[in-house]
């Protein structure tokens, strides 16, 4: 048996040496030098949706080293909010995590400030519009950074052959593939009219008077293009004003011309109502169409994205962006914010669009001309329309422009779509919007 | 002192032996021995249950922004909302109607089945209790579809006889009707099959002492089944009172609780609120009003249960 003994000059040797190891070993560049970044994303409807994501993601991973874990998390049965909720009560979850439009403005308080991000972004790819920073700002900080995957504008989305038919309409001529609107014409009081046609023709217009967003956004347009609101930006209660009273008078006689059920429809009702061949328009981002095209082809080739009808105060569209914030107690702070620059590159912005088959909507000014909706058929150029290049439209979200914390709750206890309801129901004009300010009354609350 | 010092070793001495067997005994007790085995479901009950219920009540005693103590704050702030009264007026409707119709049917099909011959007894009642045992938030998913406003099957086999369409979750009553229906689908056969082993543990010498007496078949359900049956009853009715009153997924995935807020209930509009609209505290505030109610009812019932069980 052999033993070795160890001199006290290689003790030194060997101890300095380990040391020094030891003490430059972090600066040494290995595989995850940047360390990790967990990430919660929205789980996409489009099939496929997620890899852009996730290629993008591990792009820019392996190019700055960091380690990173995706989540795709559902909309469905409100699962990401649900995930909100529970990591700002924890205050430990994801760095990043992906926000559907309202909930940066009630976290505002545990999000990280992005301007470092957003203004440079801003002078790249143009200027953002009112609604992404009446819900991404606050008192000047961004609360977080308006994600690609998963906006969208719910625009009419119209059965060329059927509104031909019953309401002399021809929306390709009035929204040209690759030309400015020729729109001046495609007012409220028109879309009342192809609404009676069309109903009369047996093919009624789709539009949900339920309690979930489909619903509510389409209500939101409609009353801003009256300029109805029921709170406004100062926080004043405004139901009882004329603009409220047209808006309801309007939606009164529209009403009397969409579905019997039209009260219990969810968010998957509209888009069921034109896959089926039952409807001669929809208000929907351009997946109800996508699925035609796979499910029902003959109703896709008829179908035509576009913009909405004007009212007395202007055109507006309902317009429902989501955002990426960064949690202010995540511990990899920097990456992320390097991630969300990356995410918003032009290139990378691009390929959501593509991937998405047109349905992701960026937000800023100079991206709204891809190749992608320019492209997109059957029937070609279907979705030209779709983000509103020729900027005709005011993108708005229901309930705005009252302060962003009590919107929230005109949203989702959808007071415009109920107030409509009861009034269209029978409920004196009057009853009813001594309802409505009653509701707004209690969403004052601090 | 050194001899107290002794004395004192030689007493702790001669009482630990005694010590050690009382510890012993008290370990070897019956009720010891079942407080241990019931331990871990005891710290599962703490740690799921009782943690998350008086972090709600601490949750509804805080402001909106959960920044400041408001005490009974948001309660008083509910009793003055419409709403608020609509889904307590409405959570009652639902609960009791459902319980009423689950009763009864679970009654009236346990003594279909106990008619049975044993022999396909076992196959009718496994057969009867599919629809509890698939999770709600399916079944009620294949009801959703059947009440499609566009594929809806109902309507379109109505449509054969001349009927409908029938606006089956667009108009508040129907709507009502429908969440109230599958609540009864889905709990009947829970009453079915506490009432069939109820019905089991009857005694025949009963009944043939009253066929006897010359007792009719109304007189036999009466005086016998009834009062035999009562504790289960209401048992039973407890129990699905305290889980229909708390429902969530049914009416969350028919109906949203629409039209026009018609069929929300405590979970569900708790959940609007306090979820959906970033009001935690106030949701926390609506889902702790089940509590008053159901103690309530669970004391009237379980005083009754236990009354009668001193009396026999």
């Amino acid at each position: 048996m052999s033993r070795k003994t160890l001199t006290r000059r290689q003790f030194v040797a060997t101890t300095a040496m380990s040391s020094a190891a030891l003490i430059t070993a972090p600066y040494v560049r290995r595989a995850y030098a940047a360390g990790k970044l967990s990430i919660g994303f929205w789980d996409h409807w489009v099939p496929g949706a997620n890899k852009a994501s996730t290629d993008l993601v591990n792009e820019w991973a392996a190019k700055e080293k960091v380690e990173v874990s995706i989540d795709y998390i559902t909309s469905n049965n409100k699962k990401i909010e649900l995930t909100a909720a529970a990591e700002a009560q924890a205050n430990s979850g994801h760095d990043i995590l992906q926000m559907p439009s309202w909930w940066p403005q009630a976290y505002a308080d545990q999000l990280e400030p992005l301007n470092d991000v957003m203004e440079p972004l801003i002078k790249q790819n143009g200027e953002v519009n009112g609604t992404v920073k009446y819900l991404g700002q606050s008192g000047g900080k961004w609360l977080a950074v308006p994600a690609t995957p998963g906006s969208q504008i719910k625009g009419p989305c119209t059965r060329i052959d059927l509104m031909k038919k019953y309401a002399n309409i021809d929306v390709q001529e009035m929204y040209p593939a690759g030309s400015p609107p020729k729109a001046d014409n495609w007012t409220m009081e028109t879309f009342l009219k192809a609404a009676e046609a069309c109903q009369k023709g047996g093919f009624p217009f789709g539009i949900g008077l339920g309690e979930t967003t489909d619903s509510v956004d389409t209500a939101g347009a409609i009353f801003q293009s009256f300029g109805a609101e029921l709170v406004n930006a100062k926080g004043d209660i405004t139901v009882k004003t004329d603009a409220v009273r047209q808006a309801l008078e309007y939606y009164k006689k529209l009403i009397s011309f969409l579905p019997p059920d039209a009260p219990s429809w969810d968010d998957a009702s509209n888009n069921k109502w034109l896959i089926s061949g039952k409807g001669a328009l929809i208000m929907n981002p351009p997946s109800a169409w996508a699925v035609a095209k796979r499910d029902a082809p003959q109703v896709a080739e008829q179908c035509w994205t576009h913009g909405f009808p004007s009212g007395p105060k202007g055109r507006f569209a309902p317009y429902l962006p989501y955002f990426w914030g960064v949690w202010s107690f995540g511990k990899n702070k920097e990456a992320a914010k390097s991630l969300l620059t990356h995410l918003s590159q032009p290139s990378s912005i691009e390929k959501f669009v593509a991937v998405s088959g047109g349905y992701d909507l960026p937000a800023y000014a100079n991206m709204t001309k891809l190749k992608t909706w320019a492209e997109e058929g059957p029937p070609k150029g279907t979705l030209y329309h779709y983000p509103d290049p020729h900027k005709q439209q005011t993108l708005s979200i229901a309930a705005s422009p009252a302060p962003p914390k009590i919107a929230q709750q005109i949203y989702f206890q959808a007071t415009l779509t109920k107030l409509a309801l009861r009034h269209a129901q029978g409920e004196k004009m009057e009853t009813a919007l001594a309802w409505a300010e009653g509701e707004c009354e209690g969403f004052m609350r601090s | 002192m050194a001899d107290a010092v002794v004395e004192q070793g030689r007493l702790a001495r001669a009482a630990s032996p005694r010590k050690r067997a009382s510890l012993h005994n008290k370990l070897g007790r019956k009720s010891t021995v079942a407080f241990f085995l019931t331990l871990p479901l005891i710290l599962l009950i703490a740690a799921l249950v009782l943690y998350p219920a008086l972090y709600s009540v601490h949750l509804a005693t805080l402001n909106k922004s959960m920044q400041k103590f408001v005490g009974f704050g948001n309660f008083t702030f509910l009793f003055k909302r419409e709403t608020f009264w609509m889904v307590v007026k409405q959570s009652c409707l639902f609960a009791i109607t459902a319980v009423i119709f689950k009763a009864l049917i679970g009654f009236i099909v346990a003594h279909f089945v106990h008619n049975i011959p044993a022999k396909g007894q076992r196959k009718w009642r496994g057969m009867l209790l599919v629809p509890w045992v698939i999770p709600p938030a399916m079944s009620t998913l294949a009801w959703l579809w059947l009440f499609d406003p566009s594929y809806s099957a109902f309507n379109y086999t109505l449509s054969f006889f001349g009927i409908g369409p029938i606006p089956w979750l667009g108009d508040a009553s129907w709507a009502r009707f429908s969440v109230i229906l599958v609540n009864v689908w889905y709990g009947a056969p829970f009453f079915m099959i506490m009432y069939l082993a109820a019905l089991k543990s009857v005694p025949d010498q009963l009944y043939e002492a009253a066929a006897i007496d010359g007792a009719n078949w109304w007189q036999r359900i009466w005086f016998i089944t009834l009062p035999m049956m009562r504790n289960i009853i209401a048992i039973t009715t407890l129990f699905s009172l305290i889980v229909t009153f708390a429902n969530f997924d049914i009416v969350r995935i028919l109906t949203s609780g629409g039209p026009l807020d018609s069929t929300h209930l405590f979970a569900t509009w708790a959940f609007q609120v306090g979820i959906q609209s970033s009001d935690i505290p106030l949701g926390a505030c609506v889902s702790l009003f089940m509590v008053p109610i159901l103690a309530v009812a669970a004391i009237f019932i379980l005083r009754d249960v236990s009354k009668r069980g001193n009396e026999s």
